[in-house]
């Protein structure tokens, strides 16, 4: 965090939105913009009440079910019917899927 | 002060699939993938599609827990898998399964080491941490990397066991970079958890700093061939910015197999983050103190304990049976020919010389060549049954390498089998010495001479004639000559 909470006014700004978005390979309008950074705000906002918590003295839970340990064998299963695996891709080629250029 | 070339710090990153496995990490789809059409080895799982659930497969953690062991790390009692969150084609969810250090994580093992050797002297390289990820998705570009209009998928390697391992910058040289990842192969190997003769098995990154620099990063090492080159690049391109008083910026290269060269990957503004967080489809693994001792009793014999057997029973000397053991399919080699041919030293002596050689000069390896454990205790017994010299088992051994040919074949075929015939030996003989008057009289009072005599006898039959008959012979004649010139002065 770039400042103490007292000190912030919001939590993220526009330039941060700007950068997730292009994390997320996604443009954004100038308006759209506008409407994420409010948004965010206000769903870190509601972070800040959970953080009110005194939570030092938990563990960290990283599964929401009390179970640990679910493994399987390592044997082969069933694999998709080759017609079926291409079925709802938007563009494909012979046996492949196709993307756009990635450099 | 220290050269620039005594202050070069590389640590690896080191990506092994576990090829033994039979299915992937997460999912039951098969992992042998090479080879296989595209896009056929795929479930919901690891094409991502919504409302897939991973599951671990149990042996991989076994294996990993085998690697880490061998590696000396401590192990986690607890361990977390995180998602890696970026945008590549060659992820289906747009995030890899990994485990992470940081946020609370745990990987499978930390703080190891291994021991590696050059000319003599050993060397502690730390391992900072050993943990499990799968296997991005294939792509397939329309010629050029730069110039494909399009990128084409195949996500039959995509869910495949990764085992990443991670080193300290210890390693003070491209040559121990290698030394440490044929070590690390060997060990792999031995474990049977990995088979680095598979393409693409193991891949690496690597980091290096020169003083007066920063740490680069160096992506795309697809074997551990291509890491001195890479490595050795680098310090040359580093070297030359830092003598014309350029500052060497932090970044992220790719080595360029094809042109054999780093070429600059990301700047700063590129810079990924992956917003690492905990993987929630996946529960926790508690590593018990008795599943740890469940595996340590199922361990293979590795390298260092090989090594010993080797000398301890078949009477090696320490630096041949290192030798043996440096690959395991060298080691597994040797033992094939024992058990067709307990002759131990004399299958030693041809597979670390001239086997040995002919490979290291060609640049290929064991499993490239064609030679099997039978071929090669054919070509020895040829020899103990007087068939062949062991000057034409010389010859014809890079032969059975390349061709893969019965060495009986190729003894028929090129007329090389030993002339034991002392009739014949003996006219040949005759033109020998017509033709070699001044050596003859020489003869009568310089070995040296007779010497010359036997080697242009083994000239005139190419080698066959058998060596042993072929030094009597000329022995003989000299004696007799020896003898009339005698009788004659007498
Ligand atoms: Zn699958």
């Amino acid at each position: 965090m770039k400042a103490p909470e007292t000190m912030r006014e919001k939590w993220i700004i526009k330039e941060e939105v700007e950068r997730i978005a292009q994390l997320a390979h996604i443009e954004l309008t100038e308006e759209e913009k506008e409407v994420f950074t409010e948004q965010f705000n206000r769903i870190l906002e509601f972070f800040r009440k959970i953080d009110e918590v005194d939570t030092r003295s938990i563990p960290p839970m990283y599964h929401v079910l009390d179970i640990v340990n679910v493994y399987r064998e390592d044997e082969v299963g069933e694999t998709l019917p080759k017609e079926g695996v291409l079925e709802n891709a938007p563009k494909k080629e012979e046996q492949f899927f196709k993307s756009p250029k990635i450099v | 002060m220290e050269s620039i070339e005594e202050s070069v710090k590389i640590g690896l990153e080191v990506h092994t699939q576990l090829t033994s496995l039979k299915t992937k990490l997460f999912c039951n789809c098969p992992s042998d993938y090479r080879g296989r059409e595209p896009n056929t080895l795929v479930c919901p799982v690891c094409l991502g599609l919504p409302g897939s659930l991973p599951v671990l497969n149990k042996k991989a953690v076994k294996y990993a827990i085998m690697a880490a062991l061998a590696l000396n790390c401590q192990i986690s009692e607890e361990m977390i898998f995180f998602r890696k969150n970026y945008y590549y084609p060659d992820l289906p969810k747009n995030f890899q399964i990994t485990q992470y250090d940081r946020a609370g994580g745990a990987p499978l093992a930390v703080n190891g080491y291994l021991y590696i050797e050059d000319q003599g002297y050993r060397k502690k390289i730390r391992i900072s941490r050993v943990h499990l990820e799968e296997d991005p998705g294939r792509l397939v570009h329309v010629g050029p990397i730069d110039q494909s209009p399009y990128t084409l998928v195949d996500y039959n390697r995509s869910g495949v066991a990764l085992l990443e391992i991670v080193t300290e910058p210890d390693l003070k040289s491209p040559k121990e970079a290698r030394i440490f990842l044929q070590k690390l192969r060997n060990i792999l190997e031995h474990l049977g958890i990995f088979d680095g003769s598979l393409e693409g098995s193991m891949r690496c990154d690597a980091n290096i700093s020169l003083a007066g620099g920063t740490r680069v990063e160096i992506k795309n090492i697809t074997s551990f061939k291509e890491v001195e080159r890479a490595l050795n690049f680098e310090i040359i391109r580093q070297k030359g910015l830092v003598e014309k008083g350029i500052t060497v910026k932090r970044e992220t290269r790719h080595w360029d197999e094809i042109r054999r060269i780093t070429v600059s990957l990301r700047t700063k503004e590129e810079e990924q983050d992956y917003r690492y967080f905990p993987e929630m489809d996946l529960a926790p693994i508690l590593i018990s103190k008795s599943f740890i001792e469940e595996v340590k009793a199922e361990m293979p014999e590795l390298p260092e304990e090989r090594i010993e057997r080797f000398m301890k029973m078949y009477g090696l000397p320490k630096y041949d049976a290192e030798v043996l053991v440096s690959s395991k399919s060298l080691a597994d080699f040797f033992e094939e020919c024992i058990k067709l041919h307990d002759k131990p030293k004399e299958i030693s002596n041809w597979m670390m010389s001239d086997l040995l050689r002919y490979l290291y000069e060609n640049n290929i390896e064991l499993y490239e060549s064609k030679i099997t454990p039978q071929k090669l205790v054919d070509m020895i017994r040829l020899i103990e049954e007087g068939v062949i010299s062991g000057k034409i088992a010389k010859k014809i051994l890079p032969e059975i390498i390349v061709s893969g040919k019965e060495p009986r074949e190729i003894v028929k075929e090129k007329g090389l089998i030993k002339i034991m015939d002392e009739d014949l030996l003996n006219k040949l003989a005759d033109e020998v010495f017509a033709e070699n008057q001044k050596a003859v009289r020489d003869a009568l009072i310089d070995d040296k001479a007779i010497h010359y005599l036997i080697g242009q006898l083994m000239r005139l039959t190419k080698g066959k004639a058998d060596p042993n008959i072929a030094n009597k012979i000329i022995r003989e004649k000299i004696q007799k000559i020896r003898e009339k010139e005698l009788r004659k002065n007498a």
